[in-house]
């Protein structure tokens, strides 16, 4: 009884932790329901008559990135010259959502291509079993198929040293 | 006049229209019964406050297309609202789950509630014996008595 006076300041610090969790978080960004868990089983036709297509088995053997995009996708042109960079050091598998195959090949064009693999998914059925709801979305997969992280929007520098290159780093070993 | 009523009439029973599109209702009007009520209880993961019937987003329409497509596929409603939790997670709910992590939204409100009739239950019992004044004793009476008399002499 004597303590009682305390009960409404540790009231107030439990609400206040409560906030300063929820309210510094970007609530547009959503942890992948599929964490830890293997890739949708899938197999999507190729982009580009010279490069092969993406299916679940492509993402067996070693970790990976699996980069979702659209040339319709502003902040993916934004990210391109970050992933360029980035597919020199990691292999990177392009996943085309919900784009018109023409307008995808002009991006690369115009943007360079930066893709181990291109899988197309115009009707973005694919893109649902992944929970992909947002373009641009990078998925780190480990080497036995697991999807290890997902980032949502485009990927910056600071994204890529601060968590993409140190997991990667991480699961090649 | 009249058709001014008619445009006050029209202001004031304006209600949001659901963004699905005539080419997207079922023939069979059980089963779009069926799609309407989950629609207005999954969430459009592109606007996140807006259900996916509510939603013009492109995969809002994606997802209200799966829903009717699974359902005319035969799948229950809660096989069809567990596929996509498989997917999006319990945030493409709009109506939470009761689990651990959601302990707190469901009891917070109530437990605030409690504390807060606990508070006012010790505060009341604090204050009544403060309330109550000792009684007066002979002497005090006695004088209370004598100034009241003289008081009424005047």
């Amino acid at each position: 009884m004597r303590w009682l006076f305390l009960a409404p300041l540790l009231l107030f610090a439990i609400v206040a932790g409560y906030f300063a969790v929820g309210l510094t978080r970007d609530p547009g960004t959503l942890p992948s329901a599929l964490l830890d868990k293997p890739a949708p089983d899938f197999a999507l036709p190729p982009l580009l008559p010279n490069k092969p297509g993406l299916a679940s088995a492509d993402l067996k053997g070693a970790p990976v990135l699996v980069n979702v995009w659209a040339s319709w996708c502003v902040p993916c042109r934004a990210e391109h010259p970050v992933l360029t960079r980035l597919a020199r050091e990691v292999p990177v598998f392009g996943f085309n959502y919900k784009d018109k195959p023409e307008d995808a090949r002009r991006f690369l064009v115009e943007l360079g291509d930066p893709y181990r693999r291109i899988g197309t998914d115009p009707s973005g059925r694919v893109g649902i079993d992944w929970g992909v709801y947002g373009v641009p979305e990078t998925y780190v997969v480990d080497a036995e198929g697991r999807i290890r992280h997902r980032h949502v929007g485009p990927l910056t520098d600071r994204v890529v040293a601060e968590t993409i290159r140190p997991l990667m780093k991480s699961l090649a070993r | 006049m009249r058709r001014l009523v008619l445009i006050l009439l029209f202001a004031v029973t304006a209600l949001p229209a659901a963004a699905i599109r005539p080419d997207e209702i079922l023939v069979d009007p059980a089963l779009e019964a069926r799609a309407r009520n989950l629609g207005k209880e999954l969430r459009c993961l592109v606007c996140q406050n807006q259900s996916i019937d509510d939603s013009e987003a492109d995969l809002a329409r994606d997802l209200r297309k799966l829903v009717r497509e699974r359902l005319v596929a035969g799948d229950s409603d809660p096989a069809i609202r567990s596929f996509l939790v498989a997917r999006y997670g319990d945030f493409v709910r709009l109506d939470p789950p009761l689990r651990v992590a959601t302990a707190v939204l469901w009891f917070g409100p109530a437990l605030v509630l409690v504390l807060g009739a606990i508070g006012i239950a010790v505060f009341l019992r604090r204050r009544r014996p403060a309330a109550a004044p000792a009684a007066l004793d002979p002497v005090d009476r006695a004088r209370l008595e004598r100034v009241l008399a003289e008081d009424d002499r005047r």
